[in-house]
């Protein structure tokens, strides 16, 4: 074997700081991502004509093409029309984005599992239509999805290296740098990968209890 | 979307990225494009062979009763699920040479993008056998039929049908991690304009055609896998969701 445990210590806590960029990566990515899918679900089932085929275009075109050449192409254009933004910061722009297509399409499963005898009370009631999704539709949607979206939470993580593409040192950054300036690419590569299915295991369990912690009533399991 | 829908978009991309790309310095040589999504589309033809195959083999090996094959098999798809796609193609590519083969850029950019999807369709694969009724396993049972024709006759040929719509999702995720293969150095449509920008810095140009590029292939594969879909629910009762 060519695996060096004093080595794989040494560089522990390099790994270990670099997973930390990951992690905040994800978590602020994911925040964006599960915000602006919601807006996007929402102006798409409420069939206003061009903003919800636009709508959908939009999350077509971001779930077709791949997460590189987006990064790219926010990464070059913006500072082009005067936005200077650092690479972290267009990297969680971009990946947010993308994966507010695909939470986007989770939304739009739990608002149409809502029963349609929901909206006609509220309507019955006389609820404006902020209001019938804020109190009556968006409380019985969110929950049953929360497991959905937590999968592309994870999903998420196993995606941010590859923002190193635009110059973000994170995990896999991280640990080719150290390969390149040690000729030794075994452990740091393995490192990665350890650490990767450790933050993944966390995070679906993270996600499971906010699934649990906020269940319908008779929906528990 | 709808395949009408999608095929309406689709033909308006690539009018629109045509009408674009003529208006472009690159309108001369389409060459140096059409190369790079030529590669691009070899990746991906021979990583979706791989990654069916490997799903077969390893969603099957999954409900095998062998528990050293399950457990295997299981274990696989835990790990590439559980890692990062970069990660296991950096990995193929830097570290399983020091274990004695050296590798191709070609041949790990296939086997990583397949191992990865490939994990993630065997469960589809075992989780569409699961779906069978298991009414269909007994009534085979009862006629008597061997294990093996009981799964190709009678098991799969139910089952095929409720993996294609996942299908096509991972079809899509395995054409957008071929980009990733730019990494190891290969050639492929996302090499190509990131060089074609160093060379020539006409980043908006060149980034909008290979965006158009994208999307025409990504929702090629769309219509594909839809198009696949309804010829495998011919003869099925359905219940129409609208």
């Amino acid at each position: 074997m060519i695996w060096d445990w004093t080595y794989a210590i040494d560089i522990l806590p390099q790994m270990a700081e670099a997973s930390l960029v990951t992690l905040r990566i994800t978590v602020m990515g994911f925040a964006l991502a599960a915000v602006v899918g919601l807006v996007w679900a929402v102006l798409a089932i409420t069939e206003i004509p061009v903003i919800s085929f636009a709508v959908r275009l939009f999350v077509e075109f971001m779930r077709s093409t791949p997460l590189v050449i987006q990064l790219f192409a926010v990464y070059y254009f913006l500072p082009m029309y005067g936005i200077f933004l650092s690479a972290t910061l267009t990297g969680v722009l971009v990946l947010g984005l993308h994966y507010s297509a695909y939470c986007a399409e989770v939304y739009r499963s739990g608002l149409e599992a809502v029963p349609r005898g929901q909206w006609e009370a509220a309507r019955a009631i006389n609820l404006s239509l902020p209001r019938t999704f804020r109190r009556i539709i968006l409380p019985q949607a969110l929950p049953p999805v929360i497991l959905p979206l937590g999968n592309y939470f994870v999903a998420m993580f196993k995606e941010t290296p590859v923002l190193l593409a635009i110059t973000v040192i994170e995990l896999v950054a991280t640990a080719r740098i150290i390969g390149n300036d040690t000729f030794r690419y075994t452990e740091p590569i393995t490192l990665a990968g350890v650490f990767f299915l450790l933050l993944s295991l966390v995070a679906a369990q993270f996600m499971r209890w906010l699934d649990r912690r906020f269940a319908l009533p008779g929906h528990v399991l | 979307m709808s395949i009408p829908a999608l095929t309406a978009v689709l033909i308006a991309t690539l009018t629109l990225g045509l009408i674009y790309f003529q208006r472009t310095p690159f309108a001369a040589n389409p060459e140096v494009f059409l190369d790079g999504a030529l590669v691009t589309l070899q990746i991906f033809g021979v990583s979706a062979v791989l990654t069916l195959a490997i799903a077969f083999a390893a969603g099957l090996g999954r409900i095998s009763p062998w528990w050293p094959v399950r457990w295997l098999c299981t274990a696989y798809v835990e790990v590439f699920r559980g890692t990062s796609a970069l990660v296991q193609l950096f990995w193929l590519f830097y570290v399983l040479p020091l274990f004695g083969p050296t590798i191709e850029p070609f041949t790990a950019g296939v086997l990583g993008v397949s191992l990865n999807v490939g994990a993630y369709s065997a469960v589809v694969v075992q989780a569409s056998i699961r779906a069978v009724p298991k009414a269909q396993r007994e009534a085979a049972i009862a006629l008597n039929l061997s294990p093996f024709n009981r799964m190709r006759r009678i098991i799969l040929p139910q089952a095929i049908r409720m993996m294609i719509p996942p299908f096509g999702n991972l079809a899509i995720q395995l054409f957008k991690l071929t980009a990733l293969v730019s990494f190891i150095g290969i050639s492929d449509l996302t090499y190509t304009a990131y060089q074609l920008n160093q060379t020539t810095y006409r980043t908006v140009e060149v980034f909008t055609i290979i965006l158009f590029m994208y999307f025409a292939i990504g929702l090629s594969i769309t219509i594909g896998m839809k198009l696949l879909e309804r010829r495998f629910a011919r003869g099925v009762a359905v219940v129409r969701a609208r």
